[in-house]
């Protein structure tokens, strides 16, 4: 559904991506991982269209993506950090949107009546905490029942109980048999949600398997460990090849 | 392109910027007319404003909009939006409520106060000036990330139409008076969008004789068809050029 070939990205000097390739396939469920500043959300964004790659081609279900925008109305995005116009109360912000895909007739408010957003639709944007913004910027995601999910960091900054709404949400989603496309530091939370680990480290791909082949290749139980161990195997093969 | 266009409205409201900058123009053009009740002075002394201020004022309000709005055109991009539409619904939502309060604010005082051929075509430089200062505020907002460093250009590109420009034109004439520079100037002319506004206006006001020879050779060439063709689509250029270069950095930007 999703393809990456050969994705370069440049910052000034700095090299972002480095020929990544990356089928990304429907129904799957994918936990982007890696540490910081390794390329997670320039990937996301460039398949998004903020960030436009060197070189390399995205395609969006066959289709090149480069001077489109239609493959959007595909894709539910949740922000990392959640930039919205400042001015502009809640309930404004989700008029806006909704307004912005007329087209879409089934909204999932589901998400709205779980985080009780609907009890500060006439708070502004600009007074909201940090976590508040989170709640609204899933609520946001979710709202157009899109085919494809993108969520960067989706519970970083959440409550405990928002935490279990949100998580308990996208198990659903991924069970409707939607694509899933998750960043993430805490592993526990992508063992729950996901079924594949793509592993970036300094703008490569270093691992894209499932999570049962990962566990079995290091002979661990739980994902925190294998991953740990894959990151010290790699490091090591790193080490041993320079 | 209405929708987005509608949200970038209602964000240029909030800030009521433009109902200063319309109360500003408007209560200076009154002024004006009350203290002198000739006309075409008048006009003469709007000139210096719309010279002088529209530009300035154009260039740091759209610099400063383009800044504000991020937020607003970094949500647009993750949804199923043009890049292309929201560009241009950010420069027609600005330009126009720019020009409309300038059309307004010496409008409404001009027709109370009787206005002839000279209002219109003060009304025409107005807009166009604005028009070009509005596009040359974007491509400075294209340019650079950082606001602060925006801001200083589109202040640069102001000050070097409505200064410099002049002073390096005169050190040309200066330097060069033996020579019959009618045309090398008129050239030269076209490559500022203030003095090209000048001109047109100021051959309006029937004060060319002031300027000896080469007024009257302004006169001839700017008074024809051909004339008033050829700074039409000169400052026609003026708001296309810079509006296309912007629009194609910003259809690469990394946000």
């Amino acid at each position: 559904m999703v393809s990456f070939i050969n994705i370069h990205k440049k910052f000034g000097k700095v090299k972002v991506l480095d020929n990544v390739s990356l089928d990304l396939r429907p129904g799957k469920s994918y936990a982007l991982i890696g540490p910081n500043g390794s390329g997670k959300t320039t990937l996301i964004k460039s398949l998004l269209g903020l960030v436009i790659p060197t070189s390399g081609e995205i395609l969006f279900q066959d289709k090149s993506i480069f001077n489109d925008w239609k493959y959007r109305e595909n894709i539910g995005y949740m922000p990392q950090i959640g930039r919205y116009p400042e001015n502009i109360s809640v309930g404004q912000l989700i008029d806006m949107m909704k307004n912005i895909r007329p087209h879409q007739e089934k909204v999932d408010e589901e998400l709205i009546d779980a985080f009780k957003l609907y009890k500060i639709y006439d708070k502004k944007m600009h007074s909201l905490s940090g976590g508040t913004r989170q709640k609204v910027s899933a609520a946001l995601a979710f709202l157009f029942n899109t085919p494809v999910l993108i969520l960067d960091e989706p519970t970083a900054g959440l409550d405990p109980i928002s935490v279990e709404i949100l998580k308990e949400k996208i198990i659903s989603e991924k069970l409707k048999g939607k694509l899933l496309i998750v960043t993430s530091h805490i592993l526990s939370d992508l063992d729950e949600f996901t079924s594949d680990i793509v592993y970036i480290f300094e703008g490569k791909i270093q691992y894209n398997n499932t999570i049962e082949v990962l566990k079995e290749e290091t002979n661990e139980k739980r994902l925190g460990k294998a991953i740990a161990t894959l990151i010290r195997q790699k490091e090591l093969l790193n080490s041993v090849l320079q | 392109m209405t929708r987005v266009i509608k949200y970038i409205f209602y964000a240029l409201l909030r800030t009521r910027f433009i109902l200063f900058y319309t109360v500003f123009l408007m209560v200076s053009t009154f002024a004006m007319f009350q203290i002198d009740s000739d006309s075409s002075k008048v006009v003469l002394s709007l000139l210096n404003i719309v010279l002088m201020v529209v530009p300035l004022i154009s260039v740091v309000f759209t610099t400063i909009h383009f800044f504000n709005s991020y937020e607003f055109i970094e949500l647009m991009l993750t949804q199923p939006v043009n890049r292309k539409v929201i560009f241009f619904a950010e420069y027609t939502s600005v330009a126009t409520s720019l020009c409309f309060a300038f059309l307004i604010s010496i409008g409404i005082p001009s027709l109370m106060f009787g206005a002839d051929r000279s209002v219109i075509t003060l009304l025409f430089t107005g807009i166009t000036l604005t028009l070009v200062f509005v596009s040359l505020a974007f491509l400075s907002s294209v340019m650079t990330r950082d606001k602060a460093k925006a801001i200083g250009i589109a202040l640069l590109f102001w000050f070097y139409f409505s200064l410099i420009y002049d002073g390096l034109l005169l050190w040309v004439v200066y330097t060069f008076n033996d020579y019959p520079l009618e045309k090398v100037t008129l050239a030269l002319i076209a490559f500022n969008p203030v003095d090209m506004a000048r001109i047109i206006m100021l051959l309006q006001l029937d004060i060319s004789a002031l300027m000896g020879y080469t007024g009257a050779f302004y006169k001839d060439f700017f008074g024809s068809y051909i004339g008033l063709l050829f700074s039409v689509f000169i400052l026609f250029l003026w708001i296309i050029v810079p509006l296309m270069i912007a629009l194609k950095i910003f259809s690469k930007k990394d946000l």
